[in-house]
């Protein structure tokens, strides 16, 4: 799948961002005034920058508004009016919190785990399509939730941040171990996307068109994924091992600023694989995945 | 309204014969000529060095070589198998894909797509092209404003691709009703859908190539090529082979 910049952006910002705003919702983080602010502002920026990138992606954005309406069967919708719903039951929780007004932390409660819901709503566009077998299992809600959660942990400052950062590890190493075999359990071949299995053995004889097409361009990107192994690395080593590392050198909060900006890093990289290395269906009718 | 209707009184599809098929692209310009009516179809740097554009239909050729026997040639058109589970459809989330409760054709409604591009994502067949000018998505609508079509002669009320296919390897049909024309050569014929264990249940069928004859081991012209050239030809047959 073509790894699209603003999609990229938009679900791992808006990851983290929610992951903040379900910290700070639950009051395990707590500040008031300026510093409450800016916890605040900063949970609101990521999760509005990410979805403000996500409409980047749209060719034709000045529907968008008309995506709140299937919630009944789209997780793409039910995503946005999720992401809404955090951001609206959020804000008085906010508003407190800047002010110390010392309001009930229900709203908090609730929004956090609208928060996370959100997450868990994103990754599901993802994991409901069945013609992209690495994305189709359950191990990827269990990737993006695990990345909000630690990613919100470290910007909340949280102390038990260092042991959340493990379950992103668990979480990468499960989404590859088990994603690398997953076209093939899939099943679908050449022989089955075109139903000639039954007589011998598939090749493609003449491609459809000469030149590139939407299909090719969205769904069958096949370029940078020669540098996978080594991007596991560093999505691995920037997003899990060098935070722990300084989380345990570096004293709050220098040690959780840095950390966070190395895990963003190392998100940005193990998304940019999640849909690298993601391959269609589609690609077997054209003899390329 | 992007849930599926629980079933449709009518399954309107196309059976494809992949026997007869020759691969001319005759349906593939047929089905754009006529869906470039309107806001059309968009093409991009059409006739210069890297042209693309949106089509609904296209036509591959593969090359399947059986356990014994020669390889042969099989020519496979692709557009959108109006699929009963659609995926391509509850995915949309605004609505603008949708299921017709009547007939089953899957349709985009171009005013209320916002252009995500996640309905072509769900669709495992390929059958969506987002069109780079409008930004909106585009299918194959089974020329649904051909076939209902009263100002049209009774002739042309038929998907454009099967009207212009030169050897009659398309056929629209019913295939909910087991009388009908599609429904019967299928089932003649041993008609498949495309990767059926996706769950997509595909209206349309695939006709599979028949057998082909036993390749000769020579050729039946063979006797012919021991004619004995006689007179003039002969007597320069038999100088020019003493040189
Ligand atoms: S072939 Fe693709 S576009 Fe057509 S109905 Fe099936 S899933 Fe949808
Ligand atoms: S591209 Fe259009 S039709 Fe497809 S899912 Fe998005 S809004 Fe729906
Ligand atoms: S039925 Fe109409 S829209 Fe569909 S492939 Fe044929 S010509 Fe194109």
């Amino acid at each position: 799948m073509h790894p699209a910049p603003s999609v990229i952006i938009f679900s791992v910002f808006s990851g983290m961002g929610f992951g903040l705003l379900a910290m700070l919702g639950f009051g395990f983080a707590q500040a008031y005034g300026i510093a409450g602010f800016l916890w605040w502002g900063l949970g609101y920026s990521l999760a509005i920058a990410g979805l403000l990138s996500a409409t980047f992606h749209l060719a034709n954005p000045k529907n968008a508004i008309k995506a709140f309406s299937q919630w009944r069967s789209s997780w793409l919708s039910r995503e946005g009016i999720a992401a809404v719903a955090t951001l609206v039951i959020l804000a008085p929780m906010a508003l407190s919190d800047w002010l110390n007004l010392g309001w009930w932390r229900g709203f908090g409660c609730v929004g956090a785990v609208l928060a996370l819901f959100t997450v868990f709503t994103t990754s599901m566009i993802y994991t409901q399509i069945k013609a992209v077998p690495r994305w189709n299992h359950w191990v990827t809600p269990v990737m993006f939730m695990a990345f909000a959660i630690t990613g919100g942990a470290i910007l909340a400052g949280l102390p038990v941040a260092l042991w959340l950062i493990w379950t992103v590890g668990a979480a990468l190493l499960a989404m590859w171990w088990i994603g690398d075999g997953a076209f093939a359990r899939a099943g679908e071949t050449m022989g089955t996307a075109t139903g000639l299995s039954a007589i011998g053995e598939v090749t493609v004889f003449e491609q459809a068109h000469t030149s590139g097409n939407y299909l090719l361009r969205e769904m069958i990107y096949v370029v940078g994924r020669k540098h996978a192994a080594k991007l596991r690395i560093i999505a691995m080593g920037l997003a899990v091992a060098l935070p722990a590392l300084i989380l345990v050198l570096i004293p709050a909060p220098f040690g959780f600023a840095l950390a966070a900006v190395s895990h963003l890093i190392g998100a940005l990289a193990a998304r940019w694989l999640f849909f690298a290395q993601a391959e269609h269906v589609v690609g077997l009718f054209y003899g390329q995945r | 309204m992007t849930t599926l209707p629980a079933t449709t009184p009518k399954k309107l599809g196309l059976a494809i014969d992949l026997d007869t098929c020759v691969g001319c692209q005759a349906c593939v310009t047929a089905c754009k000529g006529w869906n470039d009516q309107g806001a059309g179809l968009s093409d991009q740097d059409p006739y210069g060095a890297d042209p693309s554009g949106t089509f609904l239909n296209r036509v591959h050729s593969y090359s399947v070589q059986p356990i014994e026997g020669a390889s042969q040639i099989v020519n496979f058109p692709r557009s959108c198998l109006h699929c009963d589970d659609a995926p391509c459809v509850t995915v949309c989330p605004t609505g603008a894909s949708y299921k017709r409760a009547e007939d089953g054709i899957v349709l985009v409604n171009a005013d209320d797509c916002m252009g995500c591009g996640l309905c072509a994502w769900a669709c495992p067949y390929g059958a969506r092209e987002l069109d780079a000018d409008q930004g909106v998505m585009k299918k194959c609508t089974l020329c649904v404003d051909r076939i209902y079509n009263e100002n049209l002669p009774e002739e042309d009320r038929e998907p454009a691709c099967v009207r212009g296919c030169p050897t009659g390897a398309r056929h629209f049909g019913d295939f909910a009703d087991p009388e009908s024309k599609v429904s019967k050569l299928s089932a003649e014929r041993g008609g498949f859908a495309l990767m059926p264990d996706l769950g997509t249940r595909p209206v349309n069928r695939y006709l599979p190539p028949r057998k082909k004859d036993m390749r000769l081991e020579a050729s039946v012209l063979a006797p012919l090529l021991d004619i004995k050239a006689t007179g003039f030809a002969g007597w320069l047959d038999r100088v020019l082979g003493k040189i």
